[in-house]
């Protein structure tokens, strides 16, 4: 009894030792990118930088950002990779990133990176709002799949369709603010009102839609492209369907953060970020990637997708944000489940 | 009544597996596409239902823990001597069991309210449209960085823990120790018909939770559910998921097996000094209040908390004086896991630690004192053997809650050492639901293992110690 509580102790000790100094003199990295991507992206920095050595922190967009924003008095992440610029564009006005052009930067189309110079942040790829439907519920039901935003407004979709809760999720905004950019905003609110009506839930996450669908509890989720394409190839029955009027959507980008030492290595790190081989790694996930002409669009996504793409203005969404979701929970926020 | 031990085992399953757990066996089994909905059963889940249904089940466990330890010290003298009077069992039942363990019912009652209104697992999943304080943190926090709103809505979570401290003040005004140097334990006597309801009433409940964790197991051993429903065991692999092998989970279990350790020591220590001793008694009531604190922080909020205190490099004193902060080196290493853990799940070790207390008779010490006996004599003498089933209660508490606890540590673990649940968490969010089903089945045999080896080695311990159980008296 006495023995092991000495030997738990001692456990307890050198855990508190052993991971304490890891942290010095490595390059702590946080990032939103999902999980199956990370360790191919990586592998090819290895390649490119055998020397230094990269610790990675990965979570959802919005407990990366309160992280860092937690963390603000004394970061603990030397670099973001792949979160969402929105968030970025939170952490700017916080003041938490330093400007900094990586090497390659001019390759970077205009609308993919920060408008100032040096840029504090810099795209790497974008998503884009898609419907995931489930197509044996469909079949079943008898019901052709959604191919617009204004067919999802048919009364024969109604309590099928799910989308996330833009106060919650990334996605759930980029494709609130999308319809309200597409129709403009008193079209897009009236649209909104229209939807509600053959919304079932709201989900908390961006992805949960797309798993609803996947599984079949509600056979239609407004979600992002790369989630639905994802689980066709792991062997569910849905199809990815990506609206007639054009796609919402946000990018994924890189930013320096702001702290007493910067290390010479997350500057190496933010170069090979944007570099060709990391850009052709991205293009095998996502159809846009912010510098053109590396990759082939991958299986799944329009042929050309940047034409599917709405004119989005980051930073009007960015700005608009409290206002847009004030008003939607005002409107939709207490909805009833049915 | 047969089965006892495996009923009072399988009671005890909710609490070892994570709450995702419980959620994705509520949407396989009552969900648009679930088993039962396909029988016919149609519950409506997402919504207060769901809700409802779930915090029962994630509830259960505890209120459980807490009446257990409450009833099984009650002594049998009472009831021979309501006997001899002539008291029916009914009129048993409302005169001296009751009563008996009216502050153990108080806390169940309390410590399953304050959980239902604090948990954030179960509305997230199958909360619907329905809107509930803790989402709404989340919400504020999450997903729009609103720290000032979140910790508004944190202060009126707590709320419902300080109600909870007037009533546990009430009740404690109201019992004394039951148990004292005389003390008897209650005996069981042999009743068909009340055995036969009582296996039938734990049957069901039985049923309800291998049912509920059964569907998850089978989840996590088919291709994909619920279309292609071939077995494999691909997803125990966890290669290309969050899971990162099974570094997590070895991860996962060093920090549960700490946090039990040091969170035993300290709760056990802190409850018998604020129940055992004298001096001191306003410093000993804000004590035991902010011991129940923890129970009404949502985790999200302690994780936060710890980000802001710990990371701090100095902190600035009136007057102009900077003090630099001593505990910086914690954020960052898996220690602050462990702390965390320890402060995040005390109230309910602590509400176990000192119903077992409040049941021995201060007569133990009072006689040591008599004796001249020193009161760490008394305490390692008496108080510790006879609390040991506690004792090994509360550290189990901490070790499966440490294995299953997400929302704290989600902020705390330190770059590179990322543990199981948090895995779970972001397998599930990026929809791989299967391996996600898989580590928690790992993590709810895990728990399951570790009580087994619990009640293997301290078994012989507990047949020397529990003697004044089966003799007559100490």
């Amino acid at each position: 009894m006495k023995k092991a509580m000495v030997l738990a102790c001692a456990l307890a000790l050198s855990l508190f030792a052993a991971v304490g100094p890891a942290l010095a003199g490595n390059l702590v990295v946080y990032t939103a990118l999902e999980d199956d991507q990370i360790p191919t992206y990586l592998e090819s920095f290895k390649k490119a930088h055998p020397d230094i050595s990269v610790t990675i922190v990965r979570d959802s967009t919005g407990v990366v950002t309160a992280k860092l924003l937690a963390e603000k008095d004394n970061p603990v992440a030397d670099v973001v990779w792949g979160t969402a610029a929105t968030s970025l564009l939170i952490l700017q006005g916080e003041e938490l990133l330093e400007g900094y052009d990586p090497k390659g930067i001019e390759r970077v189309l205009p609308e993919f990176k920060d408008s100032a110079s040096p840029v504090r942040w810099v795209g790497i790829d974008a998503w884009m709002t898609a419907f995931v439907v489930n197509e044996i519920e469909m079949k079943s039901k008898n019901l052709p799949h959604p191919q617009s935003y204004e067919n999802l407004l048919d009364p024969k979709y109604k309590g099928l369709v799910v989308m996330p809760n833009p106060a919650s999720s990334g996605t759930g905004f980029l494709t609130v603010s999308a319809i309200l950019q597409l129709f403009g905003e008193e079209k897009g609110w009236a649209y909104l009102d229209k939807l509600n009506e053959n919304i079932a839930v709201y989900t908390h996450s961006g992805s949960a839609p797309a798993k609803l669908a996947g599984t079949g509890e509600y056979p239609i989720g407004i979600s992002f492209g790369y989630r639905g394409i994802i689980q066709k190839r792991k062997g569910e029955p849905v199809a990815t369907i990506f609206p007639k009027e054009g796609s919402g959507w946000e990018l994924e980008a890189n930013a320096l953060i702001k702290k007493k030492e910067i290390k010479p290595e997350a500057k190496i790190f933010l170069d090979w970020a944007i570099s060709d081989a990391a850009i052709a790694e991205y293009s095998k996930n996502f159809a846009i990637v912010s510098v053109p002409g590396i990759g082939s669009v991958p299986e799944g996504f329009p042929a050309d997708p940047v034409k599917q793409m709405v004119r989005n203005d980051l930073v009007w969404a960015a700005e608009s944000r409290e206002r847009i979701l004030d008003e939607w929970n005002k409107r939709y926020g207490m909805k009833e489940t049915r | 009544m047969p089965l006892r031990s495996f009923f009072r085992h399988v009671i005890f399953l909710p609490l070892f597996a994570p709450t995702m757990m419980h959620g994705i066996g509520m949407v396989y089994l009552f969900g648009n596409k679930g088993l039962l909905t396909a029988l016919g059963l149609r519950v409506g889940l997402y919504g207060p239902v769901g809700i409802i249904l779930s915090e029962i089940v994630y509830t259960f466990p505890q209120a459980f823990l807490i009446l257990l330890i409450s009833l099984s010290t009650s002594d049998y003298r009472l009831y021979e001597a309501a006997e001899s009077l002539g008291a029916d069992s009914l009129r048993k039942f409302r005169t001296v069991t009751l009563p008996g363990v009216k502050y153990g019912l108080a806390n169940a009652f309390i410590v399953s309210f304050i959980l239902a209104f604090t948990d954030f697992g179960a509305p997230k999943v199958v909360g619907g449209n329905y809107n509930v304080l803790a989402t709404d943190i989340y919400k504020q926090v999450i997903g729009q960085q609103n720290f000032s709103m979140g910790a508004t809505v944190g202060i009126l979570l707590l709320l419902p823990a300080v109600v909870a401290f007037c009533v546990e003040q009430y009740m404690r005004r109201q019992q004394g120790g039951v148990i004292n140097a005389r003390s008897v334990p209650y005996r069981v006597r042999p009743d068909k018909m009340r055995d036969a309801v009582a296996f039938l009433y734990c049957g069901s409940v039985a049923f309800c939770i291998v049912g509920l964790l059964g569907v998850v197991v089978f989840a996590a051993l088919v291709k994909v559910w619920p279309y292609t429903l071939s077995p494999t065991l691909d997803h125990f692999s966890f290669r290309y998921v969050a899971g990162n092998g099974l570094e997590t989970y070895l991860n996962s279990i060093a920090v549960a097996a700490a946090s039990a350790v040091a969170g035993t020591l300290f709760v056990f220590c802190a409850a018998y000094l604020f129940e055992k001793t004298r001096r001191f008694s306003p410093a000993r009531r804000v004590g035991r209040f902010l011991a129940l604190l923890p129970l009404a922080l949502p985790g999200l909020v302690i994780g936060l908390a710890y980000i802001f205190f710990f990371n701090r490099t100095v902190f600035p004193l009136p007057g102009g004086i900077v003090l630099p902060n001593p505990f910086r080196g914690l954020y960052g290493s898996a220690a602050i896991l462990v702390l965390a853990n320890v402060v995040h799940f005390l109230s309910v070790a602590f509400l176990t630690a000192t119903t077992a207390l409040r049941k021995l008779d201060d007569e133990f010490e009072q006689v040591g004192e008599s004796l001249g006996v020193p009161f760490y004599r008394i305490f390692t003498a008496v108080t510790v053997p006879m609390c040991l089933p506690a004792i090994f209660e509360i550290a189990l508490y901490f070790f499966v809650n440490a294995m299953v606890t997400i929302s704290a540590v989600v902020f705390l673990y330190p770059p590179g050492f990322k543990l199981a649940s948090v895995a779970i968490v972001n397998m599930t969010d990026a929809g791989d639901i299967a391996p996600a089903a898989a580590m928690s089945v790992l993590i709810v045999l895990t728990n399951i293992a570790v009580r087994a080896v619990f009640e293997g080695v301290t078994g012989s311990v507990r047949r020397r110690t529990a003697v004044w159980m089966r003799s007559e008296g100490v």
